[in-house]
C-alpha cells in the first residue's frame, strides 16, 4: 500500500487541475502579445486572476502572481529596505519589523539579511502549542515598527493563529500586517477583508496545484516595491514573462478548492482524530506537538522518545509511507526543527518527531494501515535504542 | 520520466538498516568485557557499543550495540560490529571511519558524521576494556591539540567541521571562526583541513 502522509511538503495535482494544464499545453501565446495568440494568453491569465482574487475576498487588481511563496514572502520583506520614495510616497518606511521565531526559513532568512541591512528585527516567542505570545507583541509594537510578518498556520505543527485581533493590533499603531498563508489557503475560510491583511502569500502546490506558482495579496494603496524588476507584467509589480499554465492550474486549484473545502476539513478532522487516538492507544511515551484545536486538520506532529526520527522516516518509507521529520539527520543541518525548539520541547523531542499530513486524497484505510505498520516500527527502533526508557518521557541517559 | 531514484543510501547499507546485526538485547552489559558510549541526545545522535575479549589473544569476540540514531548511525554500527569480530583489539581501535564508509558502499558527505559514532564508541570500549584489566598504559587518548589560541579550536573541532561539510578553509572559518582573530594559525589549520579531507573523503 502507498500512503502519502506528506501534503505539507506538496501536494499530487487535482485530477481538474491537470486536465485543464493539459488542455491548455498548447496555449504558448504571450500574454503581453496584442495579437490572437496573446490575447487568448492575457484572457485566461486574468480569468485566473479572478478566481484566484474571488477565493480570498480581494479585489483583482491586488492580486500579483509570483514565481513561489517564498518569492511573495521576500518581496514583502524586502520592500522594506527600499528608500525610495516612488515605491514608498509620503514617509520613509519604519526602521524596525517584527516576526516569529516559528515562520518558514524564507521568513526568517530573509529577515535576518534585513538585520545586516540596517532593519531592526524582533521575533515573537510562541508558547508550547506554538502561538505567539499577544503580548509580547503588544510590548514591541511601538511607533518603529513598520512591518508584522505572522504565519497563519505553521506548515510543521498546524498551529493556527489568530490574524484577525493580530491585525487589528498591528493597524493600531499604525505598522503593515503580512501573513504567509501558503498553509492556511485552500485549507481554511481566508478572507483577506474580514483578517484585515494588508499581505497575503499563497502557494499553488500546497492545494492540488502545479509548483512554481504563487500569489502575493497586495492590498490597494500600501507601500510596494518590486522584487524582480524589467517589465510591465502584473501592472509593473513583478516583471518576467507570465507562467501562463501555472497561473491556469492555481486558478483551477482555487476553483475546485471552494468546491472540495467545506466538507474535506470535517472528513480530514475525523481521520486526525482517528490517527491521534490511535497512536495513544497503541505507542506510549509520545508527546504531541501543535495545538489541541487551533491547528490544521490535516496536520499531526508527534514526537516519539528515545528514537530518532530519520530512522522511523525511512523504516516508513519502506512500509510505503511517506512522512515528514523535524530530526537535523533528514535536513543535513544539525539542528532539529525551529519550530519544535520555539514550543519550548527539548532537542531529543524534536530529533524524534514525524510529521503526518493529509490531504484530499487520504482515506481511512491508510489511517489504518499506518497505525498497523507504526507501532511496530517504533518498538522496533525503541528495542536499539541507547535511549529509550519505558515510562520516561524526558529518557536522560547521559 | 524517471522513477523514483534509490535512497541517499546504498544497498548495503539499506540492508544494514533494515535488518541490524548484534543490537545488544536489553540493557543488561555484565557479561562483556569493555562498554563504550558516545554522543549525546541533543545532538540527535548516541551509541554504546560493548564488546567481549578473548583475553589470551586480545581478539575481540563479540561485538554487540544500541544506538539512538537515524539510519547511517544504525547501518554503519552494524556493518562495524561485523568487522571487528576476530581483529586483535589494536586492529579494531584502528579502524577509521572511511573504512566503514567503503564497507557500506559509501555514505553522502552529510552523513559521515552520523557514522563515526559507532567507531567512536567502539574505541571507547576497548579503553575500557584496557582500563578494567588493569592495563591503562594501553589507553590510547585522544588528547585533542588547540589549533587557533585565539578561539581555542582544537584538532577534534577541525575534523567535525570537516565531518560537518568545510571543504575550503573559508568554510572551516565560517564554522569554527577559527583565525578570525591573530590568524597565525592559518598554515596549521590547512594542513589539518587537507589531512581530514583526506582520511574521511578521500580527496
Amino acid at each position: 500500500m502507498k500512503v502519502y502522509f506528506d501534503n505539507n511538503a506538496t501536494t499530487p495535482l487535482h485530477p481538474e487541475v491537470k486536465k485543464e494544464m493539459i488542455a491548455a499545453m498548447e496555449m504558448f501565446g504571450n500574454p503581453s502579445s496584442m495579437h490572437a495568440f496573446g490575447r487568448e494568453a492575457r484572457a485566461n491569465v486574468e480569468d485566473a486572476r479572478r478566481k484566484v482574487a474571488h477565493f480570498i475576498g480581494a479585489n483583482e487588481k491586488e492580486i500579483i502572481f509570483v514565481g513561489s511563496g517564498s518569492e511573495a514572502n521576500n518581496t514583502v520583506l524586502s520592500l522594506f529596505v527600499c528608500g525610495s520614495s516612488q515605491c514608498i510616497p509620503g514617509s520613509k518606511m519604519r526602521s524596525s519589523i517584527i516576526t516569529t521565531k516559528i515562520e518558514h526559513p524564507c521568513v526568517l532568512e530573509t529577515s535576518e539579511c534585513l538585520g545586516h541591512r540596517g532593519v531592526r528585527v524582533k521575533y515573537l516567542n510562541v508558547d508550547k502549542y506554538g502561538k505567539i505570545d499577544l503580548d509580547q507583541l503588544a510590548g514591541l509594537l511601538g511607533d518603529d515598527v513598520g512591518l508584522v510578518s505572522v504565519m497563519m498556520a505553521n506548515n510543521e505543527i498546524g498551529t493556527i493563529q489568530d490574524i484577525e485581533t493580530i491585525a487589528k493590533m498591528v493597524h493600531e499603531r499604525g505598522a503593515l500586517m503580512h501573513t504567509d498563508a501558503v498553509q492556511a489557503v485552500g485549507k481554511l475560510p481566508v478572507d483577506v477583508r474580514s483578517l484585515g491583511v494588508d499581505f497575503l502569500t499563497m502557494s499553488a502546490h500546497k492545494i492540488y496545484g502545479p509548483k512554481g506558482i504563487g500569489a502575493l495579496f497586495v492590498k490597494k494603496g500600501v507601500p510596494y516595491c518590486p522584487l524582480i524588476r524589467g517589465g510591465h507584467q502584473e501592472l509593473g509589480r513583478r516583471a518576467g514573462t507570465e507562467n501562463t499554465l501555472g497561473i491556469l492550474g492555481l486558478g483551477k486549484a482555487v476553483e475546485m478548492r471552494a468546491f472540495e473545502m467545506p466538507e474535506e476539513e470535517e472528513r480530514l478532522l475525523e481521520l486526525k482524530h482517528i490517527l491521534r487516538n490511535g497512536i495513544e492507544e497503541r505507542i506510549d511515551d509520545i508527546h504531541f506537538n501543535g495545538h489541541p484545536t487551533d491547528s490544521l486538520a490535516s496536520t499531526l506532529n508527534v514526537s516519539f522518545t528515545g528514537v530518532e526520527g530519520e530512522a522511523i522516516l525511512l523504516y516508513l518509507d519502506i512500509e510505503g509511507i511517506a512522512v515528514s521529520t523535524g530530526s537535523a539527520c533528514a535536513s543535513g543541518s544539525l539542528d532539529p526543527s525551529h519550530v519544535l525548539l520555539a514550543t519550548g520541547v527539548d532537542a531529543e523531542l524534536a530529533h524524534g518527531s514525524i510529521r503526518f499530513s493529509m490531504g484530499r486524497e487520504s482515506s481511512r484505510e491508510e489511517v489504518d494501515y499506518l497505525l498497523d505498520v507504526l507501532p511496530r516500527i517504533i518498538e522496533r527502533i525503541r528495542n536499539m535504542s541507547t535511549a529509550y526508557i519505558k515510562g520516561g518521557l524526558h529518557a536522560a541517559s547521559r | 520520466m524517471l522513477q523514483a531514484g534509490e535512497w541517499a543510501y546504498s544497498e548495503t547499507l539499506k540492508e544494514h538498516f533494515m535488518n541490524p546485526k548484534n543490537i545488544l538485547q536489553g540493557e543488561n552489559t555484565d557479561e562483556f568485557d569493555g562498554v563504550g558510549m558516545e554522543g549525546n541526545l541533543q545532538c540527535g545522535d548516541q551509541m554504546m557499543v560493548v564488546i567481549k575479549v578473548d583475553k589470551e589473544k586480545e581478539v575481540i569476540t563479540d561485538c554487540q550495540w544500541k544506538t539512538y540514531g537515524c539510519a547511517s548511525a544504525i547501518a554503519s554500527t552494524s556493518i562495524l560490529s561485523e568487522m571487528v569480530k576476530g581483529r586483535t583489539l589494536d586492529q579494531a581501535f584502528h579502524i577509521s571511519p572511511k573504512e566503514v564508509a567503503q564497507a557500506l558502499g559509501g555514505l553522502p558527505d552529510h552523513k559521515i558524521h552520523c557514522s563515526v559514532l559507532g567507531d567512536k564508541a567502539l574505541r571507547a570500549a576497548i579503553n575500557n576494556y584496557y582500563i578494567r584489566n588493569g592495563q591503562e598504559d594501553k589507553v590510547k587518548k585522544e588528547q585533542a591539540k588547540v589549533i587557533c589560541q585565539c578561539m581555542s579550536i582544537t584538532d577534534h573541532d577541525i575534523e567535525d567541521a570537516v565531518l560537518e561539510g568545510a571543504r575550503s578553509y573559508f568554510e572551516l572559518q565560517e564554522r569554527t571562526k577559527l583565525g578570525t582573530v591573530c590568524g597565525q594559525c592559518k598554515d596549521e589549520a590547512e594542513v589539518l583541513l587537507e589531512k581530514f579531507k583526506h582520511i574521511h573523503f578521500g580527496v
